[in-house]
């Protein structure tokens, strides 16, 4: 089994430590694969389920998904301060990062950049959507049985990622659908 | 506060609480209201901008940090990053309060059933926007579809295949 069973509460230095690290891995995207990887896989912190429910809520919610998420796993694990811990391990060094980038970078107006440095982003950014697509594939191994959640997620996978509709709308129509099939076929 | 800062806070509050489904859904939204409507920076600025915000760590939301800082400096910088994640970061801690408050609540179950397979799919959907959206040759995709097979199937560090990815570009692509 990759997800254990959630352990006792991370002390909020852990929070902060682990989403130091969630940030500064997460070069070219892929942050919601370095994030399941860490609270998920490496750390037993929470299991897929309330990863997942994390997940959707903080993308029905307005605002950097991954953000969102940190807010809502730091309040799961340690209330307040938890979603503090794990804001501001996520956002302090890439602020402080970007800040230096971006003066670098209004200062030398013109200046030619490393021209390699064009192909390395490229290939780093490709890797990084393949990460959240393989995460996409290790949770739907573990957490979809039967044809219904299948389909929900094709719906889901197909309406935004392919015909490109907004989520928000997807989100609308879909989740009610879900609830109600959900409920339809609960157990009894 | 001055204008130039009230502006900016204005600004990317507003924008924050349009951001269905990430930073990037207001991007066009930004880039109007920075480069055409206040003037702050080129278009060309702003997609160095966005590209400087890809590549470094961190959320991609942080493009806001960049534009807020051509536009009043530091302080402009950091009321940019102020106004884009306050809002929604409230709007999830009190929705993440009200959650973790039904934790035994037989509803709460049954809604995460329901969730879970609508986040797999926007999982998958993000991936493929983002391919979508970003010119992708053949290269990039090949390196995209084995990094996704290699970190379904395998335990290959991350960090490997981000360098592989690179690799790959520099020795083949260019």
């Amino acid at each position: 089994m990759e997800t254990p069973k959630p352990v006792a509460p991370p002390g909020l230095a852990s929070l902060f430590v682990s989403y130091v690290s969630i940030g500064m891995m997460s070069f070219g995207g892929g942050l919601t694969a370095w994030t399941r990887r860490e609270v998920v896989q490496k750390r037993g912190w929470l299991d897929d389920r309330q990863f997942l429910s994390g997940y959707a809520l903080s993308q029905l919610v307005p605002g950097a998904t991954n953000v969102n998420l940190a807010v809502f796993i730091g309040t799961q694990l340690r209330g307040t301060a938890g979603a503090i811990a794990c804001v501001a391990g996520l956002t302090a060094l890439p602020l402080a990062i970007i800040l230096l980038l971006g003066t670098l970078y209004l200062h030398s107006q013109g200046a030619a950049t490393a021209p390699w440095l064009g192909p390395a982003l490229i290939g780093m950014g490709a890797v990084a959507i393949g990460l959240n697509l393989g995460t996409g594939v290790r949770l739907a191994r573990r957490n979809l049985s039967g044809a219904i959640p299948i389909g929900v997620t094709a719906i889901v996978t197909v309406s935004i990622g392919v015909f490109g509709l907004p989520l928000l709308y997807v989100m609308l129509a879909v989740m009610p659908l879900s609830l109600l099939l959900t409920w339809l076929t609960r157990p009894r | 506060m001055s204008p130039v800062l009230l502006q900016v806070l204005i600004l990317f509050g507003g924008l924050s609480m349009l951001a269905f489904g990430g930073g990037t859904a207001v991007l066009p939204d930004m880039q109007r209201a920075a480069v055409d409507h206040y003037h702050w920076l080129t278009a060309r600025e702003f997609l160095d901008m966005f590209a400087i915000s890809r590549a470094a760590p961190g959320p991609g939301s942080l493009i806001v940090v960049l534009v807020g800082l051509k536009a009043a400096g530091l302080a402009g910088a950091l009321v940019a990053f102020v106004a884009m994640f306050t809002p929604p970061c409230i709007a999830i801690y009190v929705l993440a309060r009200y959650w973790h408050r039904a934790a035994e609540s037989a509803w709460r179950a049954l809604v995460e059933r329901a969730l879970a397979p609508v986040s797999v799919g926007l999982t998958f959907a993000s991936g493929l926007s983002l391919m979508r959206g970003t010119e992708h040759g053949w290269l990039p995709w090949g390196v995209t579809i084995i990094s996704a097979a290699l970190f379904a199937a395998t335990e290959i560090s991350p960090i490997l295949l981000l360098l592989g990815g690179a690799a790959a570009l520099l020795l083949v692509g260019s």
